[in-house]
């Protein structure tokens, strides 16, 4: 799986638009039922071409249209956008100030590179399974709150094809949000705060709302095998004294002594327990939980969203099984079940697909030489032959519940106007 | 609305009825008012309640919302200008009437700008946030049922299934049951304010808000619903202004300086020539301290600088006979001649003192009438430094004047809305000389920065100008307002 060439690209793009790419779900996906006239006419996407050509305000009548221009184009990326007032391919002829953005996914995009100053195993565009688990911890904590917190039933992670993952949230109400309450809805996620400059990232106040404590719960279980195990954060001096810098300096003494006795991060994690409580019982009732603690825990592990790619209604984001064009990957849907398991590393690249392709091709005229099949059975069976299988599985059940949801609304609707 | 000619029509109610119509002493707008009125009540509600709203701006500025000062000279003004504050007084009707009306008819004048509504839409939400915070408890329930907010309390076993979140979540509770307390399931999108600082409990897309986190959402509504309603209103307007009756009073009201107008006597005498020169240092704002100094320099000032400069030393407490001698030793300085002085130019003194002519007294310019009124043209010194001066020339100016560098950067903090030059001598007098109580101290002891209150950035010229675009389209109308004539 590692032998991908960037150079590949136009000629793996053509069979993968061709033979693979889901368009029938994917239509099924943006389409919503059909529900809203010219929902999917109205949408925006945009395509970044061979040598960097970007294209904005794509938008395509239906299916057979879209998949007609995504081969003809070849596009290296493809973006998904608003949902407009009108078609965006037409938007140069609507009088000015009307063409508006209306609608669309909440989204979130997490990505690796945020947490550079707090994994010591990779940096910038790098992942490895050491730093994984960081993204294993986000999805978790955000899908908990998405789900459990703010009742959204209709969230789809997915895989970014380098060092991150995505999260769109397709509920019907969710779509018609304004701008105002996604930034509130990322600010309620958000813990984490400052920039380079600042040492300590996490302050907790006396009450902790169940969204922190929740979200430490989750950590908790990670913690050990990631924080003290994988990434060794309290292994020398030099990594120990970061963690210092995150608790009062009256205990800096003490833990400095009790680190130098211990021998690993484990040990040295039970005597930070230890005297960050007493600390704390000291100058306050045992009523408050262990913050310190906590706060160090949160700052090591807990998500860190930009605002930016979640609260603009016209932001783009890079589509669900588009390719990465440096590394390959296909951004493929995560199975939320099998989070754990999840390992980018498996995902897999279209060039290894397009050859799992060729192969069974070969194999089928062999056997299938006089049966006349059309292109398009061929098609549809065709990426269930390769690895991205699986991955369009989840796909299709998130759409499942699209479809329940959806006739569950019209039923009660029917059921309200008395229609039998 | 409708509005008749000048007869003066008065609705009457039974008792009940009048109480009735508002049941309540504060309310969220729902329902445009639909009697008749003569023109001099639209007039006089319509002033006072932009008295009122300036109020709440300056006290909003003086003084942390809130607080027991704050609220006590809220209240004050609103019992002083009549308008409705507070249940069980007695015959409310009046005074909710007014409230009604009066907000309405603003809305005509405040729709037309984006500047304008915020301003008004801030001011209505000072307003009614305090209202609110001094209504009784048992009434809240009730003011909530009648304007259509869907708040519902949950039951007592839906709060105890929560409680341990909730009281966890929510800092407007203190300890660690809810007792009493009523909890508001309201759909998360509605508790913004809340949910974004994770300051109430939500669950399955729903916040579990105290009672006492309700104002929140409350003023948001109402945000949200007078913002839409501004919006249409200005789309109706051309019908509106159409009403020739209505027309000028609308285009005025937003821009009328409604507050002191420094033409008492009160403090007559009280101010010695050669006190000018050191007070015009220490107490002056900045474009009657250029005027002065051009003064002193040239031994002339124009026209237009004569009658900015001397009205307002009139404004500080120069009688007339200290203005003749004020002005006529300075200009003889200039090699005028003592009779041409006494011709020319002491008639016009005694005329702006109200001693000649029609024998009008006439009332110290304030800031908007120096800023909209007579633009300066070279050798000219009278005008507003803030839009009249290029920024880098003002910027240099005040650094002469010694104010500090953060002090230029931040025109602002003297604690008070700027209006009119005269204020601001008497505020500056009031803090140098003691007993002022403000909020902020100002960047320099000496000279409290200056922050008229048509603009808050460094970049005082742009800022101004796109003020004033919007204002321009209503020029003609302001200019006869503020003529000396009227």
């Amino acid at each position: 799986m590692e032998t991908f060439n960037p150079t590949e690209l136009p000629e793996l793009l053509k069979l993968y638009y061709r033979r693979l790419f889901p368009y029938s779900q994917y239509y099924r996906w943006l389409n919503y039922g059909g529900v809203i006239k010219n929902y999917f006419q109205h949408r925006e996407f945009s395509f970044t071409l061979k040598d960097d050509i970007y294209i904005r305000y794509q938008s395509f009548n239906n299916q057979s249209d879209l998949e007609k221009e995504m081969q003809k184009m070849n596009p290296y990326k493809i973006d998904i956008g608003a949902v407009y007032s009108h078609r965006p391919n037409q938007h140069n002829t609507v009088k000015l100030g009307a063409f508006q953005a209306q609608e669309k996914e909440l989204v979130f995009d997490i990505d690796m590179t945020d947490y550079d100053d707090v994994r010591r195993c990779c940096s910038s565009a790098d992942i490895c399974p050491k730093c994984w688990t960081l993204m294993t911890m986000a999805i978790r904590i955000i899908d908990r709150a998405l789900k459990e917190d703010f009742g959204f039933k209709h969230r789809l992670w997915v895989y970014s094809g380098r060092r991150g993952v995505h999260c769109w949230v397709c509920d019907e109400s969710v779509r018609k949000l304004s701008s105002a309450v996604r930034s509130g809805i990322v600010e309620y996620l958000s813990l984490v705060k400052g920039g380079q400059d600042v040492k300590k990232k996490v302050h907790l106040s006396e009450k902790i709302h169940p969204f922190i404590r929740k979200s430490i719960n989750i950590i908790k279980k990670y913690f050990e095998e990631y924080a003290l195990v994988n990434q060794d954060i309290l292994e020398n001096k030099e990594s120990w004294d970061k963690i210092l810098a995150l608790v009062p300096e009256t205990i800096h003494d003490e833990l400095q002594q009790s680190f130098q006795k211990s021998h690993n991060s484990l040990q040295r994690w039970e005597h930070l327990k230890k005297v960050a409580s007493r600390y704390q019982n000291n100058i306050k009732n045992d009523k408050y939980g262990p913050w310190l603690e906590w706060e160090i825990m949160l700052q090591y592990c807990f998500p860190r969203l930009d605002i930016n790619v979640s609260k603009g209604i016209n932001h783009l984001l890079k589509s669900p099984f588009s390719v990465h064009p440096k590394t390959g990957r296909i951004s493929v849907p995560i199975d939320l079940q099998k989070v754990d398991q999840f390992d980018p590393f498996t995902v897999p690249t279209i060039s290894f697909i397009c050859r799992e392709l060729d192969a069974i091709s070969t194999n089928e005229e062999e056997k299938e030489e006089n049966e006349a099949e059309s292109d398009v059975k061929h098609r549809t069976r065709d990426y269930k032959k390769t690895s991205l299988a699986p991955y369009v599985k989840v796909f299709e059940h998130f759409l499942e519940n699209l479809d329940k949801s959806r006739k569950g609304e019209l039923l009660k609707k029917s059921d309200l106007q008395k229609d039998f | 609305m409708e509005f008749s000619g000048r007869k003066w029509r008065k609705l009457r109610l039974a008792g009940d009825q009048r109480n009735a119509s508002y049941p309540h002493c504060l309310q969220f707008y729902l329902q445009p008012p639909s009697e008749n009125i003569s023109l001099i009540e639209f007039e006089n509600l319509a002033i006072d309640r932009v008295k009122l709203l300036k109020s709440v701006e300056n006290l909003g500025v003086s003084y942390v919302k809130g607080t027991e000062q704050y609220q006590s000279k809220l209240e004050s003004e609103l019992r002083k200008l009549k308008f409705s504050y507070r249940e069980n007084l007695e015959d409310e009707y009046e005074p909710r009437r007014r409230d009604h009306i009066s907000h309405f008819i603003l809305r005509l004048a405040y729709c037309q700008s984006e500047e304008l509504r915020r301003w008004f839409i801030q001011q209505e939400m000072d307003l009614l946030r305090f209202r609110f915070s001094i209504l009784p408890k048992d009434k809240i329930q009730d003011f909530l049922k009648d304007s259509q907010l869907q708040f519902e309390a949950i039951s007592d076993e839906e709060k105890t299934l929560r409680e341990q979140e909730i009281v966890a979540s929510s800092p407007s509770l203190s300890g660690l049951k809810l007792g009493f307390e009523s909890i508001y399931k309201i759909p998360f999108a509605d508790a913004l304010d809340l949910f974004r600082g994770r300051k109430v409990y939500l669950e399955d897309g729903f916040a579990y808000v105290p009672l006492k986190d309700i104002v929140a959402i409350i003023l948001n509504e109402f945000r949200a619903k007078l913002s839409k309603a501004l919006a249409l209103t200005a789309r109706s307007l051309p019908a509106v202004q159409s009403d020739e009756r209505l027309q000028p009073l609308l285009n005025h009201l937003s821009h009328s300086y409604t507050g002191q107008d420094y033409s008492t006597q009160g403090n007559v005498g009280k101010i010695s020539l050669d006190q000018i020169d050191l007070l015009s240092t220490k107490s002056f704002p900045p474009c009657m301290r250029q005027l002065h100094k051009a003064l002193r320099e040239n031994h002339h000032l124009r026209h237009g600088g004569r009658m900015q400069y001397g009205l307002f030393l009139k404004g500080i407490g120069l009688t007339l006979e200290q203005a003749l001698q004020f002005w006529k030793q300075e200009f003889i300085k200039g090699k005028m001649d003592p009779d041409k002085f006494d011709k020319g130019y002491s008639y016009n003194i005694r005329h702006s003192f109200g001693k000649e002519g029609k024998r009008t007294d006439y009332t110290p310019f304030s800031c908007l009438k120096i800023i909209l009124s007579n633009p300066p043209s070279q050798g000219d010194y009278h005008g507003c430094p803030f839009r009249h001066s290029d920024p880098e020339l003002l910027k240099q100016k005040l650094q002469s004047y010694k104010i500090s560098p953060g002090g230029i950067s931040q025109v602002d903090d003297c604690g008070f809305s700027l209006n009119h030059p005269n204020q601001f001598f008497c505020e500056s007098q009031r803090i140098l000389n003691g007993g002022k109580d403000i909020k902020k101290e100002p960047i320099q002891p000496e000279t409290p920065q200056p922050k008229p209150s048509v603009q808050k950035t460094k970049d005082a010229s742009s800022a101004l100008a796109s003020l004033n675009s919007s204002l321009e389209m209503d020029m003609e109308g302001l200019e006869d307002y503020f003529s000396e004539d009227s």
